[in-house]
């Protein structure tokens, strides 16, 4: 029931941020096809844990936030390899072992991955990451866990 | 109208989201292969995205316009590692199939080991009329 309710609030917010038109019947069609997509993501089973994180709604912004500083760390870096040329890059590419116990974790992980310029995750298959890097810091840098940490740290 | 300081910051924002823009299609031209294209193509969708879409925020002030832009940015960060990973993936199937991705399917499935040439044949079939 929570995460109908939550489903319903992100909804409207997305049709009123939108819409721009406050109509009594353009508000009623709003609110029928709020219900419709409802109905439809309840009878899809979409409609859960997974899909409405309410629990990380706490922690979730302060990961955010890191997550936005390494991107613009990240990005700076790539910015200046593009302008100091091919000598500057060394392309490495790994399977990374990660001991994430959760699907939304691990989707969690891989997305920042690849979000952050200069590292993709290829593949995540079981306990593994396939990642390629553009310098062989980014490996390593994903090997010393930080990121990895602050994901499992959510997970709790 | 509009606030000098608010011009101003949102004028820097722009300038500097134009500038990683650009620095990302340098890189796209620049870079050797593949992978190393699509992490340049990936200062385009994050800081130099962040940093146009914010530009505008600044300029639009208090309205929907404000909401919209941003619902544009929370959409954008959201698809964009998911277009990337289709991507890389997809290179998966073809000829730029990364060594490290092989190494795994022939340590966990033994006896399919004979099948890897008719795996790759399939990835040429498969990419035949690409070419």
């Amino acid at each position: 029931m929570r995460y109908t309710l939550s489903l319903v609030a992100v909804l409207a917010f997305i049709w009123l941020a939108n819409s721009g038109h406050y109509t009594p019947l353009l508000l009623t069609f709003g609110l029928l096809s709020i219900a419709l997509v409802v109905f439809l993501a309840r009878r899809m089973g979409l409609v859960d844990r997974e899909s409405q994180p309410l629990h990380l709604s706490m922690s979730l912004p302060g990961y955010y936030w890191w997550l936005f500083c390494k991107i613009v760390q990240s990005n700076l870096e790539v910015a200046s390899c593009v302008w100091r040329g091919r000598q500057s890059i060394h392309p490495a590419s790994a399977r990374l072992e990660t001991k994430l116990q959760t699907d939304l974790g691990r989707v969690l992980y891989a997305n920042s991955i690849t979000l952050t310029p200069g590292t993709v995750a290829v593949e995540l298959e079981g306990d593994e990451i396939l990642v390629h890097a553009l310098n062989a810091g980014g490996l390593e840098e994903l090997r010393r866990g930080e990121m990895e940490n602050r994901v499992r740290a959510l997970e709790e | 109208m509009i606030d000098p300081v608010l011009a101003v910051l949102s004028g820097l924002a722009l300038a500097l989201g134009c500038f990683f823009m650009l620095s990302g299609a340098v890189g796209l031209l620049r870079f050797p292969d593949f992978y190393t294209r699509m992490h340049a193509a990936g200062v385009t969708d994050t800081l130099a995205t962040f940093l146009i879409v914010g530009g505008l925020m600044l300029l639009a002030g208090w309205s929907l316009a404000l909401l919209k832009l941003g619902l544009i940015l929370l959409f954008i960060f959201f698809t964009s590692p998911t277009a990337s990973h289709a991507l890389a993936r997809a290179a998966q199937h073809s000829e730029l199939r990364l060594p490290e991705a092989d190494r795994q399917r022939e340590r966990e499935a033994e006896p399919v080991v004979e099948s890897e040439p008719e795996r790759i044949a399939e990835a040429d079939a498969l990419n035949a009329d690409r070419v």
